[in-house]
């Protein structure tokens, strides 16, 4: 296996006044699909905030390109290459679709992605670029938080429940087309409550329980009973 | 496991104690105490209660109004219009001027909470500017010039001066009186549910909307019983003095130092201010600048004020307004006064 | 009634200009800025003592004004204001109150009580006819484009620039914008720098129109708050005719009495704010 480009060693996280991570380990390479599945308050939001640096944590808990990036602030994190699509999608409500794609692009990190591209890709969004994003339907709004993070040209995507509170289809439509976006050696971690989905589009997954790592391993090398003991402790 | 919901802790009934007999030996004052002395406690009690409503309103209820000297101008208006004109005693007249200005809080507040936050505060200030505005129109009162309380010649000076001490030392212990039991009422510990969580309190069935009224029309009885009282004492109105916003400002500066959000906050600002105004008020603007840059400095850096300081430091409450739920398995901790997590956990299910 | 209702249209262009810096730092920050008022005065004291410095000329008292504006507003959000954001209001309210209270007094320690105004030159007197019998004075008229133009400026900067992108994804969701790598802290600042620009423009005009004192600054603030208000906060054209409105209740009140101007405005502000909570032009969504 290569050097990971992002680690967590360790990584403890306080929200509010309650701890909430206690101790996670963890990697991604290059290229890589990791899933991190686990029960509502398992602490995965907070472990992407903690990476983002959205909470403040230790710097050496968390390497990227080996280097303690812990506690740096959120800019210093895109920066370096790490994109969020967070939860809620948190588009920008007085921003039409189009800035909203430029506010990702805000870091100006070289790379493939442009407004030309991620067109290209989601042709509804150029024709809806003139509107405020959040008057768009769920799933529209869903590739606009995508694109929106695409457009800073990470190395690492995080997606914090992009399919929560979507249809179906809607659902498959935009898993199916992360394989395409993560094409040119991008990586990416999914977040997912969605067991079935997480184990078929990621290689490893992560199996959070109560702020630890209760499963770890390839996606596809786990029984239904293993990873439903790793979710609820039952 | 057993448990206890505690409402008084030993510290809590020494100072109920010690406040007794504090009042007791003041009250004896007028017969042994210069009649200066008198003045300048009255005016401090006004200062006092004033402070009181703003922490109040500002610190429990989140409502930052800069417009307080609406209602207490108009109790000291009231309270003269009652006795230059109706006949009644002046004295009397100031639960009827709290009363009246209680009252007119509520149609004042279909306006005033229209605004939200720092807007909220510049409205409640265009507000009072419409009661002085509108007052220096009303030519009985003397218009913009204001006029004299006329009901009270013919008593002996030291006759007024006493009474009005002892109304004034009976309108701090009935304000501070107010705003304790009010904060330990049903409905003081659903605003400190809100304080604490807006959005947690709203999903326990607290009506936010109605609370933050009832704070609104308790706070408007507080100062308008200040400004019926202050007027007594000094026997000359104007709108100017009525319904500036020096009222405001003081009453700010005095909870910010004592602490916001605490019960005993104001009257340990009030001591400070008296002090500081004793000696230092000679220096004019100076002096203001200095009170300015130092409710500038607490709110920056010390923001739990004297009254948080003592508390940690002294580690109890004076006055506890909270119920401590005591659990018999363990040892009963005091609850510090800005632990965000701990109301929920601590209160009991609040229904209204 | 023409006359009262151009006098009033003139008066609510310099309304405009006290409003427009209170709209940015609450629309970008949620920041009430209640000094505001009190640096109006500041910035017509300053030019007042600038002018004889610069040649006498407003326009050069200007020029060496607002770059400094900009700077102290800059540093001023950068060291003191950003630390008082947050959820709750108070800190910001009463740190601004605590401002407000320390220029008035300090104003007063340094120019004393009495009233001053900043010699306008030729400007003062000169006036153009607008038809038939009615005449509007040149600086009136001046201070009216200026406010109209720093409104169109405003929100084309809103609009178009990537700094106006900026302002509005920060006022959206500060944490979210940090993500994309904002500064929020930065943004505030530039943002507060800019309210002071036009604060400072604020108060050279009405040094140069009327007079200033250092009391007046509480009475500005609530002129430039009801604009705001009657006109929604939605946008800044909403503020420019909301400064309009007050300007010409303003007129109207004084005609019925002269005392009565000031309340008036009071009035229609509360009128407006009883059936039109949202102002006159809410912000729509789309």
């Amino acid at each position: 296996m290569t050097a990971p480009f992002l680690q967590t060693v360790g990584l403890r996280a306080h929200y509010g006044d309650a701890q909430a991570l206690f101790g996670i380990d963890f990697h991604i390479g290059e290229g890589e699909t990791v899933a991190v599945i686990g029960a509502n308050g398992a602490g995965k939001s907070t472990f992407l905030k903690s990476v983002t640096g959205l909470v403040r944590v230790a710097p050496e808990t968390v390497l990227i390109d080996g280097r303690p990036s812990g506690g740096s602030v959120p800019g210093d994190i895109v920066r370096q290459g790490v994109a969020l699509v967070p939860e809620g999608r948190r588009l920008f409500p007085s921003l039409s679709v189009e800035e909203n794609l430029l506010m990702g692009g805000y870091a100006r990190r070289p790379g493939p992605w442009s407004l030309q591209r991620l067109y290209g890709m989601f042709p509804i969004l150029k024709e809806k670029r003139k509107v405020p994003a959040t008057s768009l339907s769920g799933g529209q709004q869903q590739m606009v938080a995508i694109g929106r993070a695409l457009m800073s040209n990470p190395r690492l995507l995080l997606c914090d429940e992009i399919s929560l509170g979507l249809a179906p289809i809607v659902i498959k439509e935009i898993y199916d087309a992360l394989p395409a976006i993560a094409a040119e050696g991008m990586s990416v971690v999914i977040v997912e409550q969605d067991v079935m989905v997480a184990q078929r589009v990621s290689q490893r997954l992560y199996c959070f329980q109560e702020g630890r790592v209760s499963l770890e391993g390839a996606s596809d090398g786990f029984t239904r009973e293993q990873i439903s003991q790793a979710y609820f402790g039952i | 496991m057993s448990a206890t919901v505690i409402r008084s802790t030993r510290a809590s009934q020494a100072t109920i104690g010690i406040g007794a007999a504090l009042c007791v030996a003041a009250a004896t004052l007028p017969f042994w105490g210069e009649s200066s002395w008198m003045r300048e406690f009255v005016e401090i009690a006004c200062y006092l209660i004033f402070a009181m409503m703003w922490n109040l309103l500002a610190g429990y209820g989140g409502m930052v109004s800069v417009g307080q000297q609406a209602f207490f101008g108009l109790g000291g208006y009231v309270m003269l219009s009652l006795g230059n004109f109706l006949g009644f005693n002046p004295f009397l007249a100031i639960p009827l001027a709290a009363l009246v200005s209680a009252l007119a809080a509520l149609p004042v507040s279909r306006l005033a909470f229209r605004l939200q936050g720092g807007y909220f505060s510049i409205g409640t200030w265009v507000i009072a500017e419409v009661f002085r505005l509108s007052i220096a129109n009303v030519s009985a009162v003397g218009g913009g010039s204001g006029t004299s309380l006329t009901a009270l010649r013919g008593i002996s000076r030291a006759t007024r001066e006493h009474t009005t001490y002892w109304v004034a030392l009976g309108c701090v212990v009935a304000a501070i009186a107010l705003v304790y039991l009010f904060l330990r009422s049903k409905q003081g510990l659903a605003l400190q549910a809100i304080r604490d969580s807006e959005v947690a309190a709203e999903s326990q069935g607290v009506g936010v909307a109605r609370m933050k009224l009832a704070v609104y029309v308790v706070a408007a009885f507080g100062c308008g019983m200040a400004g019926a009282l202050y007027f007594v004492s000094n026997l000359r109105i104007s709108p100017d003095a009525a319904f500036g916003v020096n009222w405001t400002a003081f009453a700010i500066f005095i909870v910010m130092i004592g602490g916001i959000g605490r019960i005993e906050g104001p009257l340990i600002g009030a001591v400070v201010f008296w002090a500081l105004n004793k000696f230092f008020s000679d220096y004019g603007t100076w002096y203001q600048m200095g009170l300015g840059l130092l409710a500038i400095a607490m709110t920056l850096f010390f923001r739990e004020g004297l009254g948080g300081f003592l508390q940690r430091r002294l580690g109890f409450e004076m006055l506890p307004t909270r119920r401590i739920l005591k659990l018999d398995a363990q040892p009963a901790t005091p609850v510090p006064a800005h632990t965000p997590a701990a109301p929920s956990q601590l209160m009991p299910k609040v229904s209204l | 009634m023409t006359e009262t209702i151009i006098q009033g249209l003139l008066l609510g262009g310099l309304y405009c200009l006290f409003s427009l810096g209170l709209s940015l730092m609450f629309g970008v920050m949620r920041l009430t800025n209640i000094a505001q008022g009190d640096l109006i005065v500041v910035g017509g004291f300053a030019a007042i003592s600038v002018a004889p410095l610069v040649g006498g000329h407003f326009v050069m008292a200007g020029v060496v004004l607002l770059p400094v504006a900009f700077a102290v507003g800059y540093a001023l959000q950068r060291t003191v204001l950003n630390r008082t954001l947050g959820k709750d209001p108070l800190p910001s309210l009463v740190v601004t109150f605590g401002l407000s209270i320390v220029i008035q007094n300090a104003l007063l320690e340094i120019y004393s009580a009495d009233p001053r105004s900043l010699d306008a030159g030729e400007l003062a007197t000169g006036s153009l006819n607008l038809g038939g019998d009615i005449y509007v004075g040149t600086l009136p008229l001046l201070i009216l484009v200026a406010a109209l133009a720093c409104t169109a400026g405003l929100q084309l900067l809103f609009s178009t620039t990537s700094l106006g992108r900026a302002f509005r994804a920060v006022s959206d969701d500060r944490e979210a914008a940090e993500l994309m790598g904002l500064n929020s802290a930065k943004v505030y600042s530039v943002a507060t720098a800019l309210a002071f620009v036009l604060i400072a423009l604020a108060g050279l005009f009405q040094g140069l129109r009327t007079t200033v004192s250092p009391a007046d600054g509480p009475l500005l603030l609530l002129f430039a708050f009801e604009s705001v208000i009657i006109g929604g906060m939605g946008s800044f054209w909403g503020t420019f005719v909301g400064a309009l409105v007050l300007g010409v209740s303003q007129q109207v009140g004084f005609k019925f009495d002269p005392g009565w101007g000031v309340w008036f405005g009071h009035l229609v502000f509360l009128a407006v704010l009883l059936v039109r909570p949202n102002g006159l032009f809410p912000k729509t969504k789309g």
